[in-house]
């Protein structure tokens, strides 16, 4: 007997107290319901801060300045090829993701970016790699990260977010900067992933 | 030899330090430990191991119930977390068969592994197939459970941890002591000497004038394993959770390893447990609600990574998953014990246990410590053939502080006493020393004469003790330290009370019942 079938015939015979007619559904499930929040892009913005990321909330009039601020020091930038123009900024020279090699990416200063939306409760940003938010590695290798989150992106919760999402699509959730507690559980920003987060909420 | 190094090798005195570090056969325990309270002994012994276990697990319970108070709903969480798993596990097949079909849709190699030697198997014909002599590794505990490094190191293949806890373990020719921070029982000035000492035979080295600051030390581990993350081929990862409906896997992590591990490499293989699979896509939200929260104590751990197969363009062009048994239809079988399949392995337990935090997680010589260690080696192992697996369902008080902290509603404490009647009748039949303890015992209760004539005898005893013992249980009471065999075997891990001078019968009758 083949691995697959001998494993598949020991769960068999291991779930014998089950009953034949038994379907999952027939195992009931409890749901909490999820949880109602004042203001959740308020939350958003703390909860962000509060892992040591820095939060400017701003209009879109106020969006180029307030990029060039975000990105102050920052000569060259990565960005997605299909990032939108009205977010390219002044300042750095761009440097588009066409796909570059891996080295390439560690030796641009910085990256920007898009999301797929923010949840209030945990302060998480949620990439899911569609347009505006390169893929998976554009927004690892480089140690500035700064994200622009729409205020109509925020979910209040991590069921609202599950529900939105879609699951055949590669996700990164970002709470924060990369960290560690893995000496003395003290909390340090900054291991592999980017050092810095910063996040312009805007609307 | 420094003083780290003498340090570690007394800590390392609780196993055999000549046995270098390995997974047993079969996996989940460690070769050349000892029984529990034989180890656990020497780590009470270890003042600096204490200090270390007591500052860790007392600064995580504390951010955990910060946390925990925050959720509205936590108790129903816990409940739809148990009934989920418990939903998974009793129609484990039908999910294992989705997953797997979900799985290669989506363009995934599923392979299955009946046990640890071939899981490694496949592991090592995949990296032996794409010609590299080394892997980057997220941490996982399936890995650890198989043995999977010694068996890449034994194909001429290294194996390198990029968490920064197993990175430590690693070249510190040591053994992980907890679920979620492996090296817990290290502190900070330990970290740098090994840092110091180890990193330059392994890649970059750490800069000669490194200190003991925590950001230090990571910054340190950012350099030295940044250029194994740009040169790798192939990665090796567990995962948290695996999605049967839509063959999602999720990887859930704080410092951008795993992110490195699952995006920058050509090949990924995944070595998947079978209880790791939840139903739908939607059921994820209850854990991952569920498990941050109870293992580093925050809202959200800073990364959480989700792919479903190949993803053209972005991330591994090839993507292996290895759903492992390896004793889990064992557990399964198990009625009472199946409950332990739920884990999803954040170590609360760990952290509010009384036991472990005195003696750490190396005296359990178990892949996985303390209570739930304590209750799910022994069932992936099997009772009655091991004398340290069988030690485990003892290395408890049973205070019930892990049922009340686990997330799914694992009765820890419910399986520990249900083990320990399993190994009891694993040993019956083989004389011992409780059980003639017990005839005697039964003996002298047997008729009211013989218990007053042991009483009195005891109560001389004890007049004779209480001349002679200083030594003082919590209380005050008196009480005896070890003694000689055969009844050593009680009180090597235990304090035994002084009787006392005069028992209740004899008060009773020489004071008329208090009356004179």
């Amino acid at each position: 007997m083949n691995a697959r079938d001998a494993i598949l015939a020991r769960v068999r015979t291991a779930l014998r107290d089950v009953p034949r007619d038994e379907t999952p559904a027939d195992v009931e499930v409890p749901r909490p319901p999820a949880p109602v929040l004042p203001d959740r892009v308020e939350l958003f913005a703390e909860r962000v801060a509060d892992y040591k990321a820095t939060v400017v909330r701003c209009t879109p009039a106020e969006l180029p300045e307030r990029l060039a601020e975000a990105l102050h020091g920052v000569a060259r930038l990565l960005v997605p090829t299909d990032l939108p123009a009205e977010l390219h900024p002044a300042g750095p020279e761009l440097v588009e993701d066409t796909p570059l090699p891996v080295t390439a990416l560690d030796a641009v200063d910085g990256v920007l970016t898009t999301a797929r939306l923010g949840i209030a409760e945990t302060g998480t940003i949620v990439l899911d790699h569609g347009p505006g938010q390169g893929r998976r590695a554009a927004t690892l290798v480089p140690d500035l990260h700064v994200c622009v989150v729409r205020t109509d992106q925020v979910v209040t919760g991590v069921p609202d977010a599950v529900a939105a999402l879609d699951p055949h699509r590669p996700q990164t959730w970002i709470s924060g900067p990369s960290a560690t507690s893995d000496i003395e559980l003290d909390r340090v920003e900054g291991v592999h992933g980017p050092r810095t987060l910063r996040v312009l909420l805007v609307g | 030899m420094s003083e780290l190094a003498s340090e570690s090798s007394t800590r390392r005195s609780a196993r055999s330090a000549e046995v270098a570090p390995r997974a047993a056969a079969g996996g989940a325990t460690f070769l050349g430990t000892p029984a529990f309270p034989i180890a656990a002994k020497a780590a009470l012994a270890d003042a600096q191991l204490r200090r270390n276990l007591a500052h860790a697990t007392g600064t995580i319970r504390g951010k955990r119930a910060a946390v925990v108070a925050e959720v509205a709903n936590w108790e129903e969480l816990r409940l739809a977390g148990a009934a989920l798993k418990d939903r998974t596990l009793r129609h484990l097949d039908t999910y294992l068969t989705q997953l797997e079909t979900a799985l290669t849709k989506a363009g995934a190699t599923v392979h299955w592994a009946r046990d640890a030697a071939e899981a490694n198997r496949i592991v090592v014909d995949i990296a032996r197939g794409h010609g590299t002599d080394e892997v980057v590794k997220v941490k996982s505990m399936a890995t650890v459970e198989i043995g999977l490094n010694e068996a890449l190191a034994d194909a001429g293949i290294t194996a390198w941890e990029t968490d920064l806890a197993e990175l430590i373990v690693q070249l510190g020719h040591d053994l992980p002591s907890h679920i979620l921070v492996p090296a817990i029982h290290r502190n900070r000035s330990e970290v740098r000497e090994i840092f110091l000492r180890e990193m330059g035979r392994a890649g970059r080295p750490a800069p000669p004038d490194l200190t003991d600051n925590p950001a230090d030390l990571a910054a340190a581990a950012r350099e030295h394993l940044r250029e194994k993350f740009l040169r790798a081929k192939v990665a090796v990862s567990g995962a948290n959770f695996a999605v049967a409906e839509t063959g999602t896997l999720a990887v859930v992590e704080s410092e951008g390893n795993g992110r490195m591990c699952l995006t920058l490499p050509e090949v990924l293989i995944s070595v998947v447990g079978i209880e790791k699979l939840v139903p739908t896509w939607a059921d994820l939200d209850v854990f991952l609600q569920l498990l941050p929260r109870s293992s580093t104590g925050e809202r959200m751990n800073p990364y959480t990574s989700m792919w479903s197969g190949v993803t053209p363009g972005d991330g591994p062009q090839e993507v292996h998953v290895v759903l492992l048994d390896n004793g889990r239809t064992d557990v399964l079988a198990d009625e009472v014990g199946r409950q332990a399949l739920r884990c999803i392995r954040c170590s609360a337990c760990l952290n509010v246990c009384p036991v472990y935090e005195r003696t750490g997680g190396h005296s359990y010589g178990s892949v996985y410590p303390g209570p739930i260690g304590a209750i799910l080696t022994p069932m992936l192992r099997g009772v009655g053939h091991d004398e340290q697996v069988d030690s485990l369902p003892y290395a408890s008080s049973l205070c019930g502080a892990c049922f009340e902290v686990c997330p799914v509603r694992i009765d820890i404490p419910e399986v520990l006493v249900h083990l320990r009647s399993q190994v009891v009748d694993a040993h019956r039949g083989r004389p011992s020393l409780q059980g003639a303890a017990m005839k005697a015992a039964s003996w002298m209760f047997g008729t009211s004469a013989r218990t007053a004539a042991a009483e009195k005898l005891s109560g001389l005893g004890s007049r004779v003790l209480d001349r002679t013992v200083r030594r003082r249980a919590p209380g005050g009471r008196r009480a005896l330290g070890s003694l000689p065999w055969p009844v050593s075997a009680w009180s090597d891990a235990r304090d035994t009370p002084v009787p006392p001078p005069e028992s209740f019968r004899a008060w009773w009758s020489r004071t008329d019942g208090g009356r004179r």
